[in-house]
């Protein structure tokens, strides 16, 4: 605390303090008065045959609360819309030099990110995993490519926000489908379900991946015409 | 039985200092870090309260912190695009200096 602060506003914090603090007690009373055994982890184990999937997460996710996902992905497009519309495009880029090791330690590490995403997206069936795991790591692969100038990012062009959208049409449509042959909105057929859950996870893992990279490069996925310290070739 | 409450009075105490200092901090970019430190508290809460015993876990917490990351990351690019924004706009990087700001222009 600055000793030119008016008094008025330190009293303030320390009655937010108090107030915090004693907000902590009582949340602290309430969670350790809380009833056990009431999860719905019993319920969720015994549907998990019909669901398509053996991880009872990834069940839960894409097929027993499914418009939680359906929601969550349009929040994330909603989000890069905004943060587009706020920076216009006229995002200005700090000039920076590309560090060689980076470079170079990129090379081996963007390959190798594809290839645990895509392991965590096909683990997801049936192990932790799926496809906010991969979308993480292919979206940092992908930031990872850009900071250290990779050829592959400088060629991202409109149709990279395409398939920003990708993940949020196939759920949709796929979601939409039962409901023409008499079925809830969300209710794949058991038969189909997991190939249904496979395909969403697919295309989710790239929208996030895309979103993520959009959100860090300021909500525009083309990068910068010019590295002012980029490779020459 | 223990470890729960440990990780829920955590959850809890993470939640309220971060509470605190969404009030107190006045520089916009503090509350957005106090606005995940929250989110931090109510995911650890949320963690530890799917801990089942020695059984599964309960999947239905976890699903929702797994949505829940993926929010806050997209809501926090959201706020500090906004906050960019702001500041390139008007130089103000506290709320009060906003205010004070728009009764000069008025004045």
């Amino acid at each position: 605390m600055k000793a030119d602060e008016p008094a008025e506003k330190i009293t303030q914090r320390i009655l937010t303090a108090f107030f915090a603090a004693g907000l902590a007690l009582v949340l602290a009373m309430a969670v350790t008065d809380l009833p056990e055994g009431v999860g719905l982890s019993g319920d969720a184990q015994e549907s998990l045959k019909q669901s398509g999937v053996e991880n009872s997460v990834t069940a839960v996710l894409l097929n027993f609360r499914g418009y939680d996902t359906l929601l969550e992905i349009c929040v994330l497009l909603l989000s890069v819309l905004g943060v587009m519309t706020l920076t216009n495009g006229r995002i200005r880029r700090p000039e920076y030099s590309i560090d060689p090791l980076l470079h170079v330690l990129a090379r081996v590490l963007v390959p190798l990110m594809v290839l645990v995403s895509g392991y965590l997206l096909y683990e997801g069936s049936y192990a932790p995993g799926g496809a906010f795991q991969a979308g993480a790591v292919l979206g940092s692969a992908i930031v990872l490519s850009r900071l250290a100038g990779l050829a592959a990012v400088e060629k991202f062009n409109r149709a990279f926000l395409v398939a920003a959208m990708l993940g949020f049409a196939v759920f949709l449509i796929i979601a939409v489908i039962p409901l023409a042959y008499g079925r809830n909105f969300i209710e794949y057929p058991p038969e189909y379900a997991g190939i249904l859950i496979f395909t969403i996870e697919a295309s989710l893992t790239i929208s996030i991946a895309i979103i993520l990279y959009s959100l860090f490069s300021g909500g525009s996925a083309i990068p910068s015409r010019s590295h002012p310290g980029g490779r020459k070739n | 039985m223990t470890q729960e409450i440990i990780y829920s009075i955590g959850g809890v105490l993470l939640f309220c200092i971060g509470l605190y200092g969404l009030i107190a901090c006045e520089h916009l970019f503090r509350k957005i870090l106090s606005f995940n430190i929250m989110g931090g508290g109510v995911f650890l809460f949320l963690v530890s309260i799917a801990l089942n015993g020695d059984n599964t876990p309960d999947p239905v917490p976890h699903a929702m912190v797994l949505t829940g990351i993926v929010v806050t990351v997209s809501a926090t690019a959201f706020a500090l695009a906004l906050l960019r924004r702001i500041n390139s706009g008007t130089g103000a990087e506290t709320l009060g200096r906003l205010e004070q700001d728009a009764s000069d222009l008025d004045g």
